[in-house]
């Protein structure tokens, strides 16, 4: 269909080629097409395996549907807990990222339009801090959390995400393409700065706001290894730990992988729905300019 | 009601940048006082610092009979409206100029009610209050945004290139429409602009300034024809004042400026020494419609002659581009002369508006004709028509 009004509407305003029966960008859909496909096939192989047996699995050639149908997703569901990990990974990241845009908002605000001693350097100490992710602070940050009795706790899980420099340095270059008489004629007004915030700021930035929140929760949805050292309860556990417990119950020797696979689908299908739904304002979001 | 007295304001970004340099101005009450000069000089930056938008960095201002450098903005009792318009995207007109009132609590909701309602049939813009800014025009946005002022009843209106994004067409009109409102509000006016036909038709006083000083505070008129320096001179008007170096010689009955391409007595003088001038060079300004084809000046009249390089029909005038010696000159003569580019065209002077300045400092050493001071400070022409020597009236300048 597509490449059919593509020769058409070429032919008519380019008459002088002459060989007109295959599209003129015929490679870079080819390229596409393959990469794309190359993208997409991790994605595929878990959805077929996630229906195969044990055994089907290990037969590498088996590439169809397999006998198991939808039975991994039930197993994975009742057996394995999984209800209980979505809905741990769901008040985590819900945690996350009002926790993490309030705060941002605030970080933003305060950078934009307040006048602070050493601004820049403020601001510079913030993104340095992308320098220090989790995963380098964790034995001091598992230190903390033991000292405070935070383990197995929803504060130890979403505590160390609540600061980031992404979403201030998104949200604040954001807040620099509004135009600065805004919140003049709203000084001159006299707008408190919360105020201005939530009857001004907030309304303006609604599709970047979005966005932040979608990279945001699908980033705490994906955390792997802090929830791993931070929660030893079972039943506070999050999904992404807990397609790990499955690996670990082996049968009869054997990774089960069409039920890991089932479960990675179920891990992935939340954060799917959410960037499906706000994938507008995500894009939005890296289209970001500075007037 | 208030005056703005500014003293010596000065307002230094770092230590290089001095963006505003010892200003002194009193902008009287119920005036329409307009800041005019090339762009970074320092206007926006003074209307700030009034607004409190900006802390000054030395000197006072005094909004009505207080010192205001320490009082925040929302205090001064001053409103402002940006060229951008500044109004809030998701807001209707309605509520962008209630806002700032419903923030501070000071006011009962029919008081918000009465004053919008009030501000917008001032500006007949009734049947937009419930529309979003995006679905004004341009000018409907810029009437939301002077409504937004106006429901504040300020002392003092602070205005920074309010028409400076509408077209052309509109812009006349708006100006019109400003002019039409501050009558009716008498309240004291600040406007900032670049653009010098806003400054002269808008200001009851226009306020030039340039590189951070203030270069001469008077009424427009009186900036078109005494100027008090190159500046002004060259500022004011459009298109600008021809300025030529000359060199002043003492004749039996006064001084001649002599050009490469001309010589012009200049009436009313007897010796360098009494013009100020201690150098034989000084510059010579004239401006484009004080210069005429030869035709239309009485006989007798002194004349040269200049090669026209390039002709522009503006409609009611013609504009020629004109080689006198080494030296280029604009002329503005009538609009249908036959003039072809090339041809070499004789010219007079309008000997009553003749200026010179000093080559080195461009302070004003003469005008040929005499500024009279008037009580509100105003100058106006002293020659009388009996001055036989001088052009056709309809040539003089319109301003």
């Amino acid at each position: 269909m597509a490449t059919q009004t593509d020769t058409s509407t070429t032919t008519t305003t380019e008459t002088l080629r002459p060989t007109r029966w295959l599209p003129e960008d015929l490679w870079v859909h080819a390229a596409l097409v393959g990469s794309i496909f190359l993208m997409a096939m991790p994605l595929l192989l878990a959805m077929i395996m996630s229906t195969q047996t044990t055994s089907e699995v290990y037969e590498v050639t088996n590439l169809g549907i397999g006998s198991q149908g939808l039975a991994n997703y039930w197993t994975a569901l009742t057996e394995y807990n999984f209800a209980t990990y979505l809905f741990n990974s769901a008040a985590m990241s819900l945690v996350i990222v009002v926790g993490k845009v309030s705060l941002s908002l605030l970080a933003a605000l305060a950078l934009v339009y307040y006048e602070l001693p050493y601004e820049r350097g403020i601001f510079m100490f913030i993104l340095l801090t992308l320098l220090l992710p989790v995963p380098v602070r964790i034995v001091p940050l598992f230190q903390l959390l033991a000292d405070l009795g935070w383990t197995n706790t929803l504060l130890a899980l979403t505590g160390p995400y609540i600061a980031s420099a992404t979403a201030v340095f998104l949200l604040r270059q954001h807040f620099m393409s509004i135009p600065a008489s805004l919140v003049e004629t709203a000084r001159l007004d006299g707008v408190g700065p919360l105020r201005f915030l939530f009857r001004v700021l907030i309304p303006m930035s609604r599709g970047m706001i979005a966005g932040v929140c979608v990279i945001t929760y699908i980033y705490a949805w994906n955390q792997f290894l802090w929830p791993l050292v931070a929660v030893t309860d079972k039943s506070s556990q999050v999904v992404q730990v807990g397609i790990r417990y499955i690996q670990g119950s082996a049968q009869a020797g054997l990774t089960r992988w069409g039920l890991i696979m089932a479960a990675a689908i179920i891990a992935l299908l939340p954060p799917l729905l959410v960037l499906v739904a706000l994938h507008r304002p995500l894009l939005k979001t890296f289209a970001i300019q500075q007037k | 009601m208030a005056d703005i007295q500014l003293r010596d304001l000065t307002k230094r970004y770092t230590d290089d940048v001095l963006a505003v340099d010892g200003i002194d101005l009193r902008i009287h009450d119920g005036e329409f006082l307009v800041l005019v000069g090339p762009s970074g000089c320092g206007k926006s930056t003074t209307l700030r610092t009034i607004a409190g938008l900006e802390d000054a960095t030395d000197g006072t201002i005094e909004i009505g009979d207080s010192v205001v450098n320490d009082v925040s903005p929302k205090n001064r009792e001053i409103a402002m409206v940006f060229q951008n318009y500044a109004l809030y995207p998701h807001m209707t007109a309605a509520e962008n100029m209630s806002f700032g009132m419903r923030s501070v609590s000071d006011f009962s909701a029919e008081e918000i009610e009465r004053r919008v309602a009030d501000a917008a049939e001032t500006l007949g813009i009734e049947e937009l209050l419930e529309r979003k800014p995006k679905e004004l025009s341009g000018g409907e946005r810029q009437r939301v945004a002077i409504g937004r002022a106006l429901v504040r009843e300020p002392q003092v209106f602070l205005l920074d290139e309010p028409l400076s994004n509408l077209d052309a067409k509109l812009r006349v009109q708006m100006r019109a429409e400003l002019l039409k409102l501050h009558r009716q509000l008498e309240t004291t006016t600040v406007y900032v602009t670049h653009d010098q036909t806003e400054a002269m038709t808008l200001g009851d006083r226009v306020a030039v300034l340039n590189d951070g000083q203030l270069q001469q505070v008077a009424s427009p008129q009186e900036l078109y024809d005494f100027p008090e320096n190159r500046f002004v001179a060259e500022f004011i008007g459009e298109p600008a004042m021809n300025v030529l170096p000359v060199e002043l010689r003492a004749t039996g009955h006064g001084l001649t400026a002599a050009h490469e391409g001309f010589t012009v007595e200049l009436p009313g003088t007897t010796d360098r020494a009494a013009l100020g001038a201690d150098d034989r060079t000084v510059s010579f300004g004239v401006r484009p419609e004080d210069i005429a084809l030869a035709s239309s000046l009485p006989d007798g009249a002194a004349t040269f002659t200049a090669e026209v390089t390039v002709t522009e029909p503006l409609g009611e005038q013609l504009l020629l581009h004109c080689r006198v010696g080494s030296a280029e000159i604009q002329v503005k003569v009538e609009p249908r002369s036959q003039v072809a580019v090339g041809e070499s065209v004789t010219l007079g002077f309008d000997r009553e508006r003749l200026h010179l300045f000093a080559a080195d400092t461009g302070e004003t050493l003469y005008h040929s004709a005499r500024p009279k001071a008037d009580p509100n400070g105003r100058a106006e022409q002293s020659h009388e028509p009996a001055s036989s020597e001088g052009l056709a009236p309809e040539a003089e300048p319109t301003g």
